[in-house]
């Protein structure tokens, strides 16, 4: 039954040219950018480069890397965060869409009627946004670390970057900030008249991304290995509520009767 | 088949259902007549299982309201007042999805056999938002049948429908009655709910009356008998009026215009009465009147505004 379900909202939903692009364009962007960064920042490697990376940055430098190297670990390690805004932003807009689409085409109560529960609709419409997210940032942070791979100054510049904190972050961080948006839009779009709504709502779980972010590249906060598991406990957690009590705010009736 | 005991729904301050209490036979095409806005399709959705009665219960198919929730919804059919179909995808798709959600055991059997049935089979793997009105109304109907359910639920099947497919939509709901299936038929087209329907009810918030169309068209309002008289009949009118058991009468230039419960048993006394007067009776008929006509009343009695 979530099988069907979810093909069909991709059926629905990929046919959504903006839908499209954001799932196609977003993450080919994001893994091509940093590169091309990487090629025009990649004779900058002088002591003065070194003056422009925080302190606290710094000191995570590996000592045997040279300043050039540490430059490129920095600049690396900044657009690997990025990755993790991939499946912020693209499940966001499918489940937005997918509810606006049924709206559209009054196709809610007829798909109530059928004896689906709302834990099976949730999570239909929760994978059907999540998984082309995930995909997409996966894709995106390979062919990142590809080019960073062929790009890098040297081998220890490659271990820094594709270190297990950076890929625990990116392949079980990214699914698990996907969840936590797409319930979020859930639940959202289950209470506010437009589900529109939800699209804007659910970006406030960028913000704590985006302040993890800037922390970094300003240096006030630089993630180890500590900070990123606490990070991905947290969001485990945090997705578990989430999902609970995006299932208890689906009140069919109010969406039944509210949505005209 | 459907059993209805003091069934409310109130939304906030609105009352949308009072206390409907009706049963619905094996079988049976039950019209449920009301104007815009009169609780109908609230009590559709609290039949389905879709909404939660304030009060009172049912039973559909044997599955009690607020308890069975999932069985009920397993054994109705309900074909919502817009189609609500997944217009990108194609005829058949939008079918194996409901035929997954139902647990249909042979889906692509069950799919052929309703386009194939309701015309559809040709244009299978177009997408349903390229048909036409009707065709998506068809389509939404093999949706509701895909899993055979024993009691269907039919909120205006019809409506927006032009006159051709409508014609064809109740062609296919009364083949759907040969098959034995309970049918709860919500419309405002009387002369759908007269052709087809075993029962009518009147409902605006509360049932106003339910009964056969015969007996609903005879009553409640009582039976109209038309005296067709040689001359004026305005003299007449006092001394039939005084009988006890006629409930009106006029007179409309050499006609009298009688209202009775029971004709077949007064008419006699009434001719005899007036032949005594001196009256010259060419024709007794009675006036049959229309379910618009009985409808139209009821809705107006309980809202002289409208």
């Amino acid at each position: 039954m979530l099988k069907i379900l979810i093909y069909k909202e991709w059926a629905e939903v990929f046919k959504n040219r903006l839908v499209l692009f954001t799932v196609i364009f977003l993450p080919l962007l994001l893994g091509i950018l940093p590169l091309v960064m990487l090629g025009t920042m990649g004779n900058v490697t002088g002591e003065s480069s070194l003056n422009d990376i925080p302190p606290s940055a710094l000191a995570m430098c590996p000592p045997a890397l040279s300043a050039g190297e540490c430059v490129q670990v920095y600049l690396l390690s900044q657009f690997v965060l990025m990755f993790m805004l991939i499946p912020l932003v693209i499940p966001v807009s499918i489940a937005a869409y997918s509810i606006v689409g049924e709206k559209r085409v009054r196709s809610l109560e007829p798909l109530l009627a059928t004896p689906i529960t709302t834990w099976e609709l949730i999570l239909a419409k929760a994978l059907a946004a999540v998984i082309p997210a995930v995909v997409a940032s996966w894709a995106a942070f390979l062919l990142f670390a590809i080019g960073g791979v062929a790009m890098a100054a040297s081998p220890a510049v490659v271990r820094a970057f594709l270190h297990p904190m950076w890929l625990l972050a990116v392949v079980v961080g990214g699914p698990l900030l996907a969840l936590l948006s797409v319930s979020l839009a859930l639940m959202v779009s289950s209470r506010v008249n437009d589900p529109r709504v939800a699209e804007q709502l659910a970006g406030v779980v960028a913000v704590p991304l985006l302040a993890l972010l800037f922390g970094q590249m300003s240096g006030f906060l630089v993630l180890n290995r500590n900070l990123v598991l606490v990070f991905l406990l947290v969001l485990a957690l945090l997705d578990a509520v989430m999902l609970y009590f995006t299932v208890r705010v689906f009140d069919r009736e109010n969406i039944l009767t509210r949505w005209r | 088949m459907i059993h209805i005991r003091n069934l409310t729904k109130r939304f906030g301050d609105v009352l949308a259902v009072d206390d409907l209490t009706l049963d619905v036979a094996e079988g049976e095409i039950f019209g449920f007549l009301g104007p815009n806005g009169a609780g109908k399709t609230t009590t559709i959705r609290m039949l389905t299982a879709l909404i939660a009665p304030t009060r009172g219960t049912a039973q559909v198919n044997g599955h009690t309201l607020g308890e069975d929730d999932r069985r009920i919804r397993q054994s109705v059919g309900l074909l919502t007042e817009a189609p609500g179909l997944y217009e990108n995808l194609s005829a058949a798709y939008n079918l194996r999805v409901y035929a997954a959600l139902y647990g249909v055991a042979d889906a692509e059997r069950q799919i052929q056999k309703y386009l194939s049935m309701l015309g559809l089979w040709e244009r299978r793997d177009d997408p349903a938002g390229t048909f036409s009105k009707g065709m998506k109304q068809k389509l939404a109907l093999a949706r509701a049948l895909l899993h055979e359910p024993p009691v269907l639920f039919l909120d205006e099947p019809t409506a927006a429908l032009d006159p051709e497919a409508a014609h064809l939509v109740r062609d296919f709901i009364a083949e759907l009655r040969r098959e034995g299936r309970t049918i709860f038929l919500c419309t405002h087209n009387l002369t759908e709910a007269e052709r087809l329907c075993d029962r009518v009810a009147v409902f605006r918030t509360r049932l106003l009356v339910v009964d056969t169309p015969i007996n609903l068209r005879r009553g409640p309002f009582g039976r109209q008998v038309v005296f067709h008289l040689a001359e004026d009949a305005a003299p007449f009118v006092a001394p039939v009026r005084a009988l006890p058991f006629v409930d009106a009468c006029e007179a409309v230039e050499n006609k009298l215009v009688l209202t009775l419960d029971d004709p077949e048993q007064y008419n006699p006394e009434i001719v005899r009465r007036l032949v005594a007067l001196g009256a010259d009776i060419r024709f007794v008929g009675e006036l049959r009147r229309s379910l618009e006509d009985v409808y139209l009343r009821l809705v107006h009695a309980q809202n002289p505004d409208l």
